[in-house]
Order: C-alpha cells, then structure tokens, then sequence
C-alpha cells in the first residue's frame, strides 16, 4: 500500500459522507410524525449531497495520483494498550464503494418515493434507508477493523429494520429474524478476527495490521483468513450461510435493490479484497474462498432455475453472482480487479433488475409470483427496455457489462494455468450457462407469452419518478463494464491499493474465451426458450416433477440441512439445558427447602398444647438425665 | 437419727407432688404439687446440709423459697387471668399454643 497523505481540502471533510445521511436518519428518525410530509425529501437529499461529495472527494483522490487520504477524527477506544481511533480512509478501493453506494442509493432513494408512496410508514422507510447508506459508508471508508465493524453491525441493523419493515407480516417478521441470526453467525468470525489482532499485533487500524501481519506465523494468517471469511460469508449471503438472502425479500423491493443485491451483501468481497495483504500469504485460506465462490455460484444458479417468485430468482442470482466475485477474489493478485469490476458492474443491473421487480409487482398488485405474468411487454414498455438490458447485461450479451467483467474473472481463473484453474473455469463458464437459463425463463414467463394475471389486475406503467432511476440504471448497465474494462481501466485506477497489474500469460486467448461463454450463454437461452417459451406456462406449479427439480425449488435443502444440522440439535441442548435447570438445581434447592420445611412440620407435631404431656416430656428427660449421672459416678 | 427417714419422706413427697402435676388437670392443683416438689428438694437440700454439717445447702433452700414465692405471684396472677378470660381453671383446656 503506497504512503498516506494526510487529508487536506475536501477530503478533511469527507467524514460529512457519512455523518449527511446519519443526519438525515436522526431528523425522520426523532422529527416524528411532523417530518411526514418533506421527510422523503431530506432522506433523498442527504443522499444526493453525500453522492456530490463523494464525486468531488474522488477527483481530488485522483489529483493526487490515488495516494490514499488518512482522516484521523478522534480517539475511539484508549484503555492500556489498547488504542483505537477513529478515522478514515479515503483510498482508490472506498472510493469505487462509497460512489457505488451513494450513486445507486440516491437513484434508489429517488425510485422509493414513487414505490412507497401510499406506504403510511414511508418515512420511517426513508430514515431506516439513511440509516443504512451511513452505516455502509462507514464500513467502507473506516480505516480500521473496528471501525469496519461497527459499520457492518451497522448495516446488518438497518438490513434487519428493513426486511422486517412491514412487521405485521410474519413472514417478513421471521425473514428479518433469520437474516439477523446468519448475519451474527458470521459476524462472530470477524469479532473473533479482531481479537486476533488485537493480541498478537496490539492494532487494528489497516495500516498497523498489514505493516505487521508478515510477522505473524502462517497458522495464525490463515486463522485470520478464515475468520474474515466467515465474516464474509455470513454478510454476501455464500454456503453455508446463503439460505437468509431468498428470505430477505421480504422487504420492500428498493431494499432489495439497494442492500440486497447492490450494497450491503457485496461487503463480504470488500472485506476480502481489502484485507489482500493478509490472503496474499496464506494459499489455504484463499483456496477455501475460491470453493466457497465456486459453490456458492452453482448453488445460487440451480435454485435460480426453479423459484416462481421473480424476486427469489433475483435473489439466488445475487447469491450466484456474488459466487463469482467470490471466486475471483480468491484467484488473488490475479482476481482482485476482475471481482470489483463485476461488484460495480453487478450494482447496476441487478439494482436495475430489482427496481424493474418492483415496477413489474408495482402494476400487478404485489404479485410475486411469475406464473400470474405474462405478455407485460407491451403494458409496461419502459420496464421491458430498461429490465431488458439489466438482462442483457447479466447473462453477458456481448459488448454489455457482465460480458466484459464475468469473461475477466474466467479468464483469470484459467490463467492459474492448473488442473484447478480449468475446474473453476468450467464452474464459472458452467455457471454462465445456468444463468442464461433461469433469466431467459424469468424474461419469458414476465413478459412474453399469454397473459395470466389474476381477475380485476389492470397492469399500468409506474410514474415517472420510478421509471428515471431505472433509465439510469439500465444506461449503467450498458456501459459499466466497458467502461471499467477499456475506457477508464478499474485496475490502473486500483494500482495504489493492489500494486501494479502484471501482465497475465493467458493459458486462452481472451478472444476465444469470449467465443466459448457466448456460446454457452445462447445455449442457456435456447433451453429456456425450449423448456418455457415454446410452451404454455401453467398457473400453478406442476407437482409431477424430476428429483432435480424438486430440490433446486427447496435450494438444494440448505433451509432443512441447517434445521437438522444447527437448529434442532440446538433446540434440543436448550431443552435439556431447560431440563436440567428445572430438575437438576432447582430441584437440589426446593428439594432441600420442601425436606426441611417437611421435616420441621413432622416435628411440630409434638407440640401438642397439652401442658401435662410437657410436664412427662420434662420429668422423662430429668430422669434420663439423673439415671446418666449416677451410672456414670458409680461406674 | 438416720437420714434415711427424711429422705424417704423428701422423695414420697417428690412423688406425690410430680404425679400430681401429670394427672390433675386444676391449674391450682398442679400448682400446690409444684410447690410440694419445690419442698421436697428443700427437705432433701437441708438434710444433707445437717448432716455434712454445712450451711451451703441451707442457703440455697432459702434461695429456692425466695423463687418460689416469686413464682406463686406470677403464676396465681397467670391463672386468675384465665379463668377470668375462659371461665375454667384446666390446664388442658389452655392448648392454644401449639403446632
């Protein structure tokens, strides 16, 4: 990592990127019901003002060659040797994340006040929303594990508060609850990586950190790695922890967009791409990032192929997707560029697919379910374009962005020039294919075919403030890729954080590579088109259906594996525990107490009233006492 | 002289005095066999007080006296009291105080 500078100009101000929206939260949060009608505003705004000062703070950065801003603000933590502060860093790598996230947020906070508005809660919608955006930036932009962290609770709150914003639903309600409980399952790796630090590197600012983790032995490296990665895993929603992601949709669809598929879920791939210098030492923690990315995207992808609700096929896709960066990032020096070029493209299209889910739900009354579509191109056409694209552009049609950015991260995944690297290859390429397949049934069964709405749905295309931010997400969608491959290089503008690009000695030729995926991709839309277009879409699932089909609907049982592996076996520790609690010690002490109580009743019994039973008790006793004295002196 | 006499007179009247106190059921009854008792043990005390010669067992019959004199008032106030409150003088009936 090149030398910090310390942060003058702007950037000594671009703590006011997270404290705009924290702002914003505070005021709809506190302002109560008297905010109702401009609080969709200042939630906009604080978002939009936090977006321009990102752009303006990102050309300074780039003035100053990318060498990264240290923000030092003020002492977080001081108790003996342990000295935190707060701070942040204003790097190339938070740079890319902090305009991801202020730039799809604000298009998102625009599209929710059309969405939400016949919501009565909608500005408790919109300061949860900047509540999350503060949150997310202060994940990106700390400069420290613990400042890091307190982001990542921060939006693992505001992801719980939103997927449980209609909490009268018990669906959500037990949505949101699990989200939360995977969410700790991971959360409980990055603490545990944090301690680490802490006790063998006495920091856990990144600076501190990675000066020194080349000082650590390798076991505790890869501890470290692996730790992070649970962390990672837990926040992107990869196996084992991927089931609460299909569940989160819940919320209302602009969450979805903006955390679960845009934000908050690709956290796990920051984490990872900025601890590189602690996976750069350690090949076995990398390998197992590289598995679980290669799993996670075959089984994002199988269960993509058979859901009906077209936010549940959105939502594996992200798990699919996120597999992906997964994977490259694992690749390391290699794959670092390839995975963020396909997190940013990936922010636009599948935002942009998610806002297109809303407008679709939007005019069908909330359906969810893509049996009750159909023939909607020509109702909602603005969707269809702008849906079409982010299409497009995530089956990687040619030229669109998931072209450009799914091709660099196969092409390095070959370039491992190993038995491995064909294997991940095959995977990804594999994975492209499934893609094709389940967004193609998804296009066809929404907008194409005969139309099967439900009685008295009139379907109408969504005011305009909602079809804008699409507009400009599909425009991103389009471009993104190119742009960040060719136009305007994401990995010169990475160079400071990750080091000169080496110039890779490609086993395949790009070109060829291109060929073989695009191959692949038309052969996954000409079976959807086979299996779901030549045909008529019955309304109901069929229930006569192959082995295959039945376990990608349950998503390959990851729901049941961890009821029987984690939860009932869990039930039944806190039932014994409950058991052994109720009869083991508090039966010890009311036992003892109801022996006493007993006994000391029995006793009571001799205390008749009768005085002249006393008298006997009392001659008895002298007697016996009178008979022991003279036993004793004339023995 | 022999000691013998006023000892098996001290303990005939022990006797009657304790078996008084098991059987009768008049509070004044049992009362007078206490005192009978008390007077035994005095008799008992003064013999062998005579015969060793010494005045210790003189004195502390004298003692035993004193007591019960002080335990003839407190006790004849106690009875008196409750015959008044329950009109009758048994012991047995005065069982309140139990389990």
């Amino acid at each position: 990592m090149s030398e910090t500078l310390p942060a003058d100009g702007l950037l000594g101000w671009s703590w006011l990127l997270i404290a705009l929206p924290l702002a914003g939260a505070a005021v709809l949060l506190l302002g109560g019901r008297r905010t109702d009608r401009w609080g969709h505003l200042l939630g906009t705004a604080t978002v939009a003002a936090s977006f321009v000062l990102a752009v303006l703070c990102t050309i300074q950065l780039a003035g100053q060659d990318g060498r990264p801003a240290d923000v030092d603000l003020f002492t977080f933590i001081s108790t003996g040797e342990l000295d935190v502060r707060a701070g942040l860093l204003f790097d190339p790598l938070s740079a890319i994340f902090a305009l991801l996230i202020t730039g799809v947020g604000s298009l998102i906070h625009v599209y929710s006040i059309g969405y939400m508005a016949h919501d009565p809660a909608r500005r408790r919608f919109f300061a949860y929303l900047n509540l999350f955006v503060a949150a997310m930036l202060l994940l990106v932009l700390g400069n420290s594990f613990v400042a890091l962290y307190v982001g990542w609770e921060g939006v693992g709150l505001a992801s719980y508060l939103l997927i449980a914003f209609w909490y009268t639903r018990p669906a959500a309600a037990t949505a949101a609850k699990k989200a939360f409980i995977m969410n700790r399952v991971g959360d409980v790796g990055l603490a545990l990586a944090i301690f680490v630090m802490f006790a063998q590197l006495g920091t856990t600012s990144y600076a501190g950190v990675f000066g020194a983790v080349g000082t650590l032995a390798g076991g505790t490296i890869t501890a470290l790695g692996l730790l992070l990665l649970l962390g990672a895993c837990g926040k992107s929603g990869q196996f084992p922890l991927q089931a609460w992601l299909p569940d989160a949709m819940e919320g209302p669809t602009p969450v979805s967009a903006l955390i679960h598929a845009a934000t908050m879920v690709t956290a796990g791939v920051y984490l990872i791409a900025r601890s590189a210098p602690i996976y750069d030492l350690t090949e076995t923690a990398r390998t197992v990032v590289l598995a679980i990315g290669a799993l996670t995207l075959l089984i994002g992808a199988i269960a993509g192929c058979a859901y009906d609700d077209i936010k549940k096929v959105l939502a594996y896709s992200t798990v699919s997707q996120i597999g992906y960066m997964f994977l490259a990032v694992g690749l390391g020096p290699a794959g670092y560029v390839a995975g963020l070029a396909h997190l940013l493209a990936h922010g636009f299209f599948k935002a942009g697919l998610f806002l297109g889910a809303g407008s679709v739900m939007h005019a069908m009354n909330d359906q969810v379910d893509m049996r009750r579509f159909g023939a909607l191109a020509k109702k909602l056409p603005v969707t269809f374009v702008t849906f079409g694209l982010g299409y497009l552009a995530l089956i990687g049609f040619p030229f669109l962005s998931g072209y450009f950015t799914k091709d660099a991260i196969i092409e390095a995944a070959l370039d491992r020039d190993d038995v491995w690297g064909w294997v991940l290859g095959g995977v990804a390429v594999l994975g492209a294919g499934l893609t094709a397949f389940y967004m193609t049934r998804l296009m066809l069964m929404t907008f194409f075919g005969r139309a099967r709405w439900e009685e008295g749905v009139h379907p109408h295309e969504s005011p305009s403030v909602m079809t804008a931010p699409m507009v400009v997400l599909a425009i991103g969608s389009v471009g993104a890729g190119a742009l960040l491959v060719s136009v305007f290089p994401l990995s010169g503008w990475l160079e400071p954080v990750f080091g000169e690009p080496e110039e890779a000695a490609h086993v395949v030729a790009p070109a060829i590579i291109g060929l073989v995926v695009t191959a692949v991709m038309l052969v996954g839309v000409l079976a959807a088109w086979l299996f779901v277009g030549r045909r008529e879409v019955p309304v109901t699932a069929p229930v006569r259906v192959s082995p295959v089909t039945r376990a990608a609907r349950n998503a390959l049982y990851a729901d049941a594996v961890n009821e029987s592996l984690f939860m009932r076996p869990g039930q039944w520790l806190t039932r014994a525990l409950v058991w052994v609690d109720n009869r083991g010690v508090d039966g010890a002490v009311n036992g003892l107490a109801a022996g006493l109580g007993g006994s000391s009743s029995r006793l009571g019994r001799a205390q008749t009233g009768f005085v002249r039973s006393y008298a006997l008790g009392i001659l008895g006793g002298a007697v016996l006492v009178a008979g022991a004295l003279l036993a004793v002196t004339a023995g | 002289m022999t000691l013998s006499y006023y000892l098996v007179l001290a303990a005939i009247l022990f006797t009657i005095g304790a078996v008084g106190v098991l059987v009768r059921r008049n509070a004044i009854v049992v009362f007078m066999c206490v005192e009978l008792m008390l007077n035994a043990v005095n008799l008992t005390l003064i013999t062998f007080a005579r015969s060793t010669g010494t005045v210790d067992g003189q004195i502390i019959a004298l003692f035993v006296m004193v007591v019960a004199a002080a335990e003839v008032v407190i006790g004849l106030a106690i009875i008196m009291s409750i015959y008044r409150t329950r009109r009758s003088a048994s012991i047995d009936d005065a069982n309140l105080l139990k389990y």
